[in-house]
């Protein structure tokens, strides 16, 4: 006896009656069942005579980065068919976006792309920026990079350290995790969380920059090349790594666009876009950057991208440190009216109390209009839009993340791998899946 | 030397209690040395330095559910880890530990038996273990399963020959296929103008050695080629459905069978027993033996540390293309000196 493991949130499973995985919790017949003995020669698992088996990996596989589900037609180890299916961490951001005040929106980003949060708060403040026509002073701006860097480096490593997990270097996690820690320590130094940081603020940042942070950027951007060379010389020159990822996963240039993939994926077949060039947003015209690009378009060129920019990431933060060390200047732009005033007498005047009290019930309302703000995050291009009917909450709230759109490519590059690509192909990716189902 | 049968079931009770304990042990040292490698500091709260980890780990599993899927051929699924765990344990009957020693005023062997074919009932019983894993991957009614077992069977099946084929050389060299007169001909030395080398068979196969470490490892389903159980592919392979006590002897069977592949080198290669001092004390000898094992132990950990893992096609690319063909060159190789030296050509 087998019951079917449940049904998906999309759309085509549900009319349950064509569903190809079974109902929610039918009890398939005995015969059915994939017994011992059978379970080659069983007609539920061979697909019209041919011989294929189904093989539904996850949502609770080990390396699917979360919830992912992927239905696999296999012909002995080699996918005829790849179908991935998402949904089960679908917390529904955007429409709680709509019930909520403009300053509450940022820690539901954090929650989206949870690795690399900082940047998500980021891409939503600019929205918002951009709908009130609130510029921050240029510290906080530097400020953003810099952070924004970091946590590109930060998302980056996890990506390696999975990613190298999936393909069997075992201790490459626990390295570049132990090399996050100390980009979670500078995340926590600054604003107090760690992982849904919470960091960025409309108009800047409003609290001041704590002792001794400089002192600990410096000490990582000291440490960090050492140790990525490490990395590199455990991966990069290593057979078996490059016998798994050379020439697996392969995206023509034009199959790229085509499948609109921004981020890594993107620049690893070749194609030289990067938002940060292309429509430069913060200060980045005015810093010195590089952006790799691979040749062949396969999960190696992936790999060398991410690796590069992770130094270029780390040469970003070097600059803006450098410009940002001897600034004394304001960090927050008050005098725009959609900027929450200064809590400084907050506790001692009652005029200060009550006008915080109201900016904080009752939020601003910004201008009627719409807004579509992109940034590069660490796993592509990152886009907020958000419609203002001229209320405190949004009209409407819209998230493009870049993995979901990326997912889109798996099928594509899965078709004739082997069983063991699929986890070397959804690690090339970078999925996240807070930030796929949103 | 002849001995009643109730020494040689007392060496046989010691030996696999030894066993059963540095089994248990290996998996202490493998997380400690895990640890170095990665930066932390492994199992540390049971005991000093975590040594009570093995114990903990023991209860921990007896005292889980043995679970049996719906689905499964239960007669095959109860049987089949047996066979691991008992083909592993079969294995160290040939080892020898040493040679004949006196001890209370009787002749003891430091070995099991000394069979004629030794080597080679090594390699056949290790082969009979892969029926465990295969049957175990069939019976338990899971796909995940059922593809580790086939990639087992089609993994041991290569790497069998060239485990085989790597020890012909040392055959031809030593003219015997029992472990004790491989371990006996390495106990002389020979002399290289002013030093006197041992006559380990690492220096006159080097080939062989690096070829029976390679497939060895395959042999073991260890790291870079652990694919029946590809945790990041295959769930947990061939024992995904395996729970409890079975999933012990399962595990039991890997480590054991790491020990024996160790022991197992280190008498073909490493000359087993022999060194400095072992000829008048054999405790010496057992502490070479244990120390060379050790080494290859380490080896195992430090590779599981470093590399990822093959694909199932490259792996089988590496035994056909690659190994095979050198062990044969091996073999044609060492005939050929082996009869230059013998006078029989030229």
């Amino acid at each position: 006896m087998a019951i079917s493991t449940g049904q998906s949130a999309r759309d085509d499973f549900r009319d349950i009656e064509q569903s190809p995985y079974g109902k929610p919790g039918e009890v398939i017949s005995d015969t059915a069942a994939p017994t011992g003995t059978l379970t080659v020669t069983d007609e539920s698992v061979l697909d019209s005579g041919e011989h294929q088996m189904t093989l539904n990996m996850g949502p609770q596989h080990p390396s699917t980065h979360g919830v992912m589900r992927v239905v696999l037609k296999l012909d002995g180890e080699v996918i005829t068919d790849c179908d991935p299916v998402i949904g089960y961490l679908h917390r529904g951001t955007e429409k709680l976006g709509e019930a909520h005040r403009y300053a509450q929106i940022t820690p539901w980003t954090d929650r989206t792309d949870y690795v690399a949060a900082p940047l998500n708060n980021l891409g939503y403040i600019l929205a918002v920026e951009k709908l009130c026509g609130v510029e921050a002073p240029e510290r906080a701006q530097y400020w953003r990079v810099i952070m924004a860097e970091l946590a590109r480096i930060a998302s980056h490593l996890v990506w390696l350290g999975t990613h190298a997990l999936d393909i069997g270097a075992l201790s490459m996690s626990l390295y570049c995790f132990r090399e996050r820690e100390m980009i979670l320590d500078i995340f926590e130094s600054f604003c107090g969380a760690r992982l849904t940081t919470n960091m960025m603020e409309i108009g800047g940042f409003s609290r001041p920059i704590p002792d001794g942070l400089v002192e600990q950027i410096r000490n990582f951007i000291r440490l960090f090349p050492g140790r990525q060379q490490e990395y590199s010389d455990l991966l990069t020159a290593n057979p078996i790594w490059m016998a798994r990822t050379k020439g697996v996963g392969i995206i023509s240039p034009e199959a790229a666009i085509s499948y609109s993939l921004t981020g890594a994926c993107l620049r690893g077949s070749g194609i030289n876009y990067d938002v940060r060039k292309a429509e430069p947003y913060l200060v980045y015209d005015r810093l010195d950057f590089e952006v790799p690009l691979g040749e062949h378009g396969d999960t190696f060129d992936r790999y060398l991208v991410r690796m590069e920019e992770m130094r270029q990431a780390l040469r970003l933060v070097e600059q803006a440190l450098d410009h940002v060390e001897a600034m004394d200047t304001p960090m927050m732009a008050y005098e725009s009216p959609y900027v929450i005033p200064p809590h400084k007498g907050t506790m001692t005047t009652a005029e200060d109390m009550q006008r915080h009290f109201i900016w904080t019930i009752k939020g601003f309302n910004p201008p009627v209009g719409e807004v579509w703000q992109t940034i590069e995050q660490s796993k592509g291009e990152l886009g907020y839009y958000i419609v203002s009917d001229g209320g405190p909450m949004p009209y409407r709230f819209r998230i493009r993340t870049p993995d979901f759109v990326n997912l889109q490519v798996l099928p594509h590059m899965a078709q004739g791998a082997l069983l063991a690509d699929v986890v070397a192909l959804i690690g090339t990716i970078d999925i996240v899946l807070g930030s796929v189902d949103r | 030397m002849d001995q009643p049968i109730w020494i040689t079931f007392i060496v046989a009770f010691v030996i696999m209690n030894v066993l059963l304990i540095s089994m248990a042990y290996a998996t202490w040292f493998e997380r400690k040395v895990l640890a170095a490698f990665q930066d932390r500091r492994g199992p540390t709260r049971t005991g000093w330095h975590g040594l009570g980890q093995p114990l903990a780990d023991a209860v921990k599993l007896l005292g889980k559910e043995d679970l049996i899927p719906a689905g499964a051929d239960k007669i095959v699924f109860r049987f089949a880890p047996v066979i691991v765990f008992v083909t592993a344990i079969l294995s160290a009957a040939v080892i020898p530990f040493g040679g004949t020693i006196e001890l209370f005023g009787r002749e003891i062997n430091l070995y099991i038996t000394d069979l004629n074919v030794g080597a080679l009932f090594i390699l056949a019983v290790g082969s009979a273990g892969v029926y465990g894993i295969i049957l175990g991957a069939w019976s338990s009614a899971n796909r995940y399963s059922l593809l580790g077992g086939l990639r087992s069977a089609a993994q041991v099946v290569s790497y069998e020959i060239v485990l085989g084929l790597s020890l012909v050389g040392i055959f031809i060299l030593t003219g015997s296929l029992s472990l004790k007169s491989i371990m006996e001909r390495q106990a002389e030395t020979i002399s290289l103008g002013p030093i006197d080398l041992p006559n380990w068979f690492i220096l006159s196969q080097p080939l062989a050695f690096i070829l029976f470490i390679v497939a060895a490892v395959a042999e073991t389903n260890r790291v870079p080629f652990d694919l029946p159980e590809a945790e990041t592919e295959l769930v947990a392979g061939f024992h995904t459905e395996y729970s409890g006590f079975r999933f012990s002897l399962y595990f039991l069977g890997e480590y054991i069978n790491m020990i024996v592949v160790s022991l197992f080198a280190s008498t073909l290669f490493l000359g087993g027993p022999n060194g400095p001092g072992s000829d008048t004390y054999w405790g010496l000898g057992l502490v070479w033996l244990f120390l060379k094992a050790l080494i290859f132990m380490f080896f195992y950990v430090w590779l599981r540390a470093t590399i990822p893992r093959f694909r199932f096609d490259q792996l089988m690319g590496v035994a056909w293309k690659v190994l095979l063909p050198l062990t044969l060159a091996n073999i044609l190789v060492t005939g050929f000196i082996r009869l230059i030296a013998n006078g029989e050509v030229f």
